[in-house]
């Protein structure tokens, strides 16, 4: 007993309790901070590393430039980051509708690739045959629909079986990577598995090579914030999300929303697909979306599947790959060195969440400890 | 014999968030017996005991346990005092057998060996008059089977204070005397046993102390011997109370809802509804009383169109006859449809056909209020889906027990709860928000709903004013059938007045309102008539102003035998 | 020694990377957390083994030290991961998902700047013959096999049975499958959770550690781990999260990545360069089809732990 006794004797110091709401300001300035930590480690990491790994460390003042340097010192570089925001903020906003949805779907990259892969069939086999117009006409339709039926099938039999689509997806990642291969030795008989790029098929462009696909992502965030916010589909997206039970009382077939809600991510997959294909590569493989479908997961969990507060997150994390890719030639390491940046920057913001939802309460002196006293 | 005390607590205080759960709170537990802790739904009860239990920590106050004082952090703590705790809410892994449910988390020095468990789990089985097969899995298992694990899961842990909780609340009339007798048992061996509960005659029955909490305050103990039910009920509720619901009489009652031999299965193939027949009559509140469990929750889902029929009719009178047509819950579709079956006339009596008609000669015709019906409408609910009734235009609004799991969207506001049945209207294909805000600020004036304002997370909300934005949104759909399932569960007296006032307003209204309540005074003075349920069959329909508590209590509870051999 | 024979044992020896990988993330998803992170848990452990062999490699301490030593750095790093992801997805409550996929572009990354600087020549002074005993010297197919084959048999094997014979077993999976319970009978929820995944990182970073330093043994290998990690979070459903299935799951897939090479030495067949992909293709395949079949059979006993990938707050209401 007397062990008993020592071992419960003193109260806890803290416990949690969930917050019932947070000021946005103060929310704010919890991530911020979490990201200037984030950096600070960062730097200390990459110091480390590039002290390590390479005779010449540099100055830690320099390693914290680059990240300006890597995306503002020049017009090319602006123009770059721009597009890799554009780029990953319209894989972010595909995996969205599902999200919201609480439909876990982490195959984006699979779906984005089949886009990718459907677009540059159709150049690949009416290149030169077809007026240029009508190419990327049927590109487009060939991007979509690959990437809406690479979406539709984990969702199938989701809403008929319940299948476990986060495992599903993650599965058809693959699928869909070896499928590019397949293609891939078909089409370029020497084994080399290098497609070239492709003469027909080309996004036209004005302005700026990037400036189109930069204009087509701007209007698919707001296009995707009003559908969410303001239409019918938008708001049984989140009554599925928020409670099944409360979906099918209010009437809705929550089978079909799962259905629908997975082919408009698909279609904004494959629409991703197209403006990489045809905008930017001209070509396939199997490394064409290049792990940005799991890092747009991360981005717009980041902005709390929030269209317009994605293209924040979307910016930061281009922004940390720009400087991160500028670290690694300024310092001669590895070009997998945004990987690390982000990987730490991620940590930091995901951790601070909790510091969102929960509220740490200090217990109370109580009333025995203060007779003690006496 | 002087008794003991076993365990006592002294100005314990919870709160969560801003609600206060308990309140100063001192309480005593002998050596030896039985306590009841009686108070109604929400007094604090649950929460109280799971402070001892090392679920919850209490914000402030002490625990003392053989007259030293004790920290409870978590259940292990309390296991090592010997505490252990049935919760109302299972807390066994579906998947595992009972006799890894029972060993779970037990230090045991020596090699773990199922079979043994096995013997041991028998052996307390036989001491105390249980049944049990300690291979069978969790998911296999009835109700009071699982409730047996969970007391034996204690007992092996070789508790000297059991904490019930609710522990009748699911059983059938001999599972609680089989329950009750085990109790006794255990207290003759020197266990102490706290039963939570709001039932009266349970307490009377088993209990040597009470008890009472009410709205997280404890009021009194008193010995059981001592207490009658209309004490306890004055300090469970405050005051003695003679409900003062004005209760109108019945204008001109029409059938509106038939049900015929209902019946349906759970997922696990379990039957929950046996034969259900009845009539709900427009201009009526029909009653539903039953213990909780006995299938009135199926039986609304099913009407609601949310519960897969084996057999039966739901058949619904919609009161048209020599009324106009609108669009109101039509589609021109469906009313096309109608006139092509001859279904309306004109003020002249002249049959309606829109042969020959654009659609807009049709609108314009229907509009002008001079399509009347033919007949009453009879509409068929069997195995239709929530939207296909809606669609068939039959107004019928349903109160879910499960408010925020259900009824309403958690995380949304006031306006967009208010959508949820109505968002699809409209051609468009972005929703309004303008009538739904209109009707949410509405809803917040006439109810008094206190809330920060219309795009509040309904969640944030207190329970009394959740439910009135339910009942609200519910009411304004102006229905022919309002099914309401526990619907002043959890609140206060004066939101529950609210409601009743709410519900009586429908009736006169004409509306066929169904009612499912637990308690028994409130079922008595709101409703007309009261149809009670048993294990999912219907043991009577009574007439609520005459009939006496004790009479549907009976009905309540009343094996199939013991019904049989009275009607013999 | 019979052709197919011969290819079996390669499968066994391939296989044994997403053995040691499917493994560690079946004892982490039994207490009810998804690591996406695997990958990058699988890629720290090879680079945890090859930093201690650059560092000690050629420092002439005696062979055997040098392995232990590199298998020490390859679990210690590995761990580090796991108490990275368990710290965030436990006690901060982190999304697991997120949180996962944080993990693997970390850990994938941070393998990859690490490797492009080590010496290249490292993984050849490793002590081949410890590694291959007893089979050291044979020149038939059985010299593939080796201690850390071994080691990984048993370490699955060894898995199930805490699981499904001992009582921390027990208790591990009724954490995964119900933590409200497990809490409310005094099991430490915390720590198992930590544990489980902590130590279930180590075993999948022996993964890495294997396949880099002891089946390649050379330079490239990283740039193929982080896709073997995921195939072992695969191997886990294939395996319906019993760990001594991933035995016959990670022959068969290894037997289904590598055939194409395979079959082509056999008389009689040709292989079509377009047939491989499609032959790697189908582990993934067999993957799904299981899947779905057994969430269609809807056994219980099958499907994933009830609780898999949601946060467990003790206070919530």
């Amino acid at each position: 007993m007397s062990e008993l006794k020592k071992k419960t004797a003193h109260e806890p110091l803290f416990h949690l309790s969930k917050r019932a709401a947070i000021h946005p300001a103060k929310a704010l300035a919890i991530r911020l901070a979490a990201i200037v930590l984030g950096l600070v480690v960062c730097g200390l990491v990459a110091f480390v590393l590039i002290d390590k790994l390479n005779q010449n460390p540099g100055k830690i003042d320099d390693f914290y430039y680059c990240f300006i340097k890597g995306s503002f010192t020049s017009k090319r570089k602006i123009w770059k980051f721009l597009k890799n925001l554009a780029i990953l903020q319209c894989i972010s906003l595909a995996v969205t509708p599902a999200f919201r949805m609480r439909f876990w779907n982490i195959g984006a990259e699979g779906q984005t690739l089949m886009g990718v892969l459907g677009a540059i069939a159709v150049a690949f086999y009416l290149g030169g045959q077809i007026p240029e117009w009508l190419l990327l006409v049927l590109m487009l339709f060939a991007a979509l629909v690959c990437s809406a039926i690479w979406a539709v099938i984990p969702a199938l039999f989701k809403a008929k079986w319940n299948t476990n689509e986060t495992l599903f997806t993650l599965m058809m990642n693959y699928v869909a990577s070896f499928v590019v291969s397949y293609f891939l030795i078909i089409w370029v008989p020497s084994g080399s598995s290098s497609l070239g790029k492709l003469k027909f098929g080309k996004l036209p462009s004005f302005g700026h090579d990037y400036l189109v696909i930069i204009l087509i992502v701007l209007a698919l965030t707001i296009f995707l914030y009003v559908y969410l916010k303001y239409s019918k589909q938008g708001y049984e997206i989140s009554v599925v999300g928020e409670s099944v039970r409360t979906a099918q009382y209010s009437g809705i077939n929550v089978k079909k929303v799962i259905i629908r809600t997975m082919i408009v991510s698909g279609l904004l997959c494959g629409l991703t697909g197209y403006l990489i294909g045809a905008g930017l590569d001209q070509s396939v493989t199997t490394g064409s979306v290049g792990g940005q479908g799991f890092t747009a997961i991360m981005v717009s969990w980041l902005a709390n599947f929030n269209p317009l507060v994605m293209l924040v997150s979307s910016g930061l994390i281009a922004l940390l790959n720009q400087g991160a890719s500028q670290i690694s030639q300024d310092f001669n390491v590895s070009g997998a060195m945004p990987d690390v940046i982000v990987g730490i920057i991620l940590f930091f913001i995901i951790g601070c969440e909790f510091f969102i939802n929960y509220q740490i309460i200090f217990r109370k002196k109580s009333h025995g400890a203060k007779e003690g006293v006496k | 014999m002087e008794k003991k005390i076993a365990l006592s607590m002294r100005g314990v205080t919870k709160r969560f968030g801003n609600v206060v759960a308990n309140h100063q709170v001192n309480l005593d537990v002998y050596k030896g017996e039985i306590l009841a802790i009686l108070g109604e739904n929400g007094c604090g009860k649950t929460t109280l005991m799971n402070m001892i239990a090392g679920i919850y920590f209490p914000d402030e106050g002490k625990i003392f346990k053989d007259d030293q004082e004790v920290i409870i952090r978590s259940p292990k703590d309390a296991f090592a005092l010997k505490i252990g705790m049935i919760h109302q809410h299972f807390k066994l892994v579906d998947l595992f057998t009972a006799a890894e449910n029972i060993v779970l988390g037990v230090d045991e020095k020596g090699q773990y060996n199922l079979k043994n468990v096995n013997n041991r789990v028998s052996e307390i089985a036989q001491k105390y008059g249980f049944h049990i097969d300690p291979q069978k899995k969790i998911y296999d298992m009835s109700v009071s089977e699982k409730q047996t694990v969970e007391i034996i899961k204690v007992l092996y842990r070789g508790a000297d204070i059991l904490i019930l909780d609710e522990p009748t609340a699911v059983l059938t009339p001999q599972e609680i005397d089989r329950l009750f007798s085990v109790l006794r048992r255990m207290k003759e061996d020197g266990k102490s046993i706290i039963i939570i509960t709001h039932k009266l005659h349970e307490v009377l029955s088993i209990s040597d102390r009470v008890a009472i909490l009410r709205k997280g305050e404890h009021i009194a103990t008193v010995d059981t011997c001592e207490a009658t039910e209309s004490s306890l009920t004055e300090m469970m509720v405050g005051k003695k109370v003679t409900l003062n619901i004005d209760r109108s009489e019945p204008k001109n009652p029409q059938p509106r809802l038939e049900v015929k031999n209902l019946n349906c299965v759970d997922a696990e193939g379990v039957q929950m509804l046996k034969d259900v027949s009845f009539t709900a009559n427009g201009g009526e509140i029909l009653g539903i009383a039953g213990i909780a469990g006995s299938g009135q929750k199926e039986l609304l889902e099913a009407i609601a169109g949310l519960q897969p029929l084996t057999s039966g009719e739901i058949i619904f009178t919609n009161p048209k006859k020599d009324k106009p047509v609108t669009f109101f819950h039509k589609s021109l579709a469906r009313v096309k449809e109608l006139a092509a079956m001859d279904a309306f006339h004109d003020e002249k009596g002249k049959a309606v056909s829109f042969e020959d008609m654009s659609n807009a000669e049709i609108r314009k015709w229907v509009e002008s209020g001079n399509v009347l019906f033919r007949e009453d409408e009879i509409i068929d609910l069997r195995h239709k889906t929530p939207l296909q009734i809606r669609e068939l235009g039959v107004r019928l609004s349903f109160v879910p027990e499960d408010r925020l799991g259900m009824g309403l969207v958690g995380s949304m506001g006031i306006t967009d709860n208010m959508m949820l049945r109505s968002y699809r209207k409209g051609h468009a294909g972005f929703v309004d928000r303008k009538k739904p805000k209109a009707l949410a600020e509405e809803i917040i004036r006439e109810l008094e709903v206190v809330t920060p304002g219309v795009n509040t997370p309904v969640r944030r909300l207190s329970g009394g004013n959740v439910q009135k934005v339910l009942v609200g949104r519910e009411i304004a759909f102006a229905p022919k059938v309002l099914m309401a399932a526990y619907p002043v569960r959890g609140l206060d007296i004066n939101s529950s007045y609210t409601i009743y006032h709410l519900l009586n307003k429908q009736k006169e209204n004409g509306v066929a309102v169904i009612f499912v309540g637990e308690d028994l005074d409130v079922l008595l003075s709101l409703c007309d008539r009261i149809l009670v349920i048993n294990s999912g069959a219907v043991t009577g329909m009574v007439d609520a102003r005459t009939i006496t508590k004790e009479e549907i209590g009976l009905l309540m509870t009343q094996t199939d035998n013991a019904r049989k051999e009275a009607a013999q | 020694m019979n052709i197919w024979l011969n290819f079996l044992i390669d499968s066994l020896a391939f296989g044994t990377t997403f053995m040691y990988g499917s493994t560690g993330e079946i004892l982490t998803e039994k207490a009810g957390h998804l690591n996406l992170g695997i990958p990058g848990v699988m890629c720290m452990g090879g680079a945890g083994g090859v930093l201690i062999l650059n560092l000690i490699g050629k420092s002439g301490l005696p062979g055997f030290l040098i392995v232990i030593l590199g298998i020490l750095g390859s679990i210690a790093l590995s761990m580090l991961m796991g108490l990275i992801y368990s710290f965030l997805t436990v006690t901060m409550r982190a999304n697991q998902n997120v949180t996962g996929l944080a993990l693997t572009t970390f850990g994938v990354g941070l393998m990859k700047v690490i490797m492009s600087k080590m010496d290249p020549t490292v993984y050849l002074v490793g002590p081949k013959a410890l590694y291959r005993w007893p089979f050291a010297g044979r020149t038939d197919a059985l010299q593939y096999l080796g201690v850390l084959f071994f080691l990984g048999i048993f370490i699955a094997i060894f898995s199930s049975f805490v699981l499904y014979r001992t009582k921390i077993g027990l208790h591990l999976r009724a954490v995964g499958e119900n933590p409200g319970t497990a809490d409310a009978v005094g099991i430490n929820v915390t720590w198992y959770k930590y544990a489980a995944t902590c130590i279930g990182s180590g075993i999948a970073g022996l993964g890495g550690f294997y396949y880099i330093i002891d089946y390649m043994a050379s330079q490239e290998a990283y740039l193929s781990l982080e896709a073997f990690g995921w195939l072992s979070i695969a191997l886990v459903i294939f395996a319906l999260w019993r760990p001594h299935m991933t035995i016959i799951g990670s022959t068969v897939f290894g037997f289904l990545f590598s055939c194409s090479s395979f079959i082509a030495n056999i008389e009689g067949i040709t292989v079509t360069m377009a047939a491989k992909p499609l032959l790697k293709m189908l582990p993934y395949v067999v993957t799904i089809l299981v899947l779905v079949v057994t969430s269609m059979r809807n056994k219980r006993e099958n499907q994933p732990p009830q609780h898999l990938g949601l946060p467990y707050f003790r206070e919530e209401r």
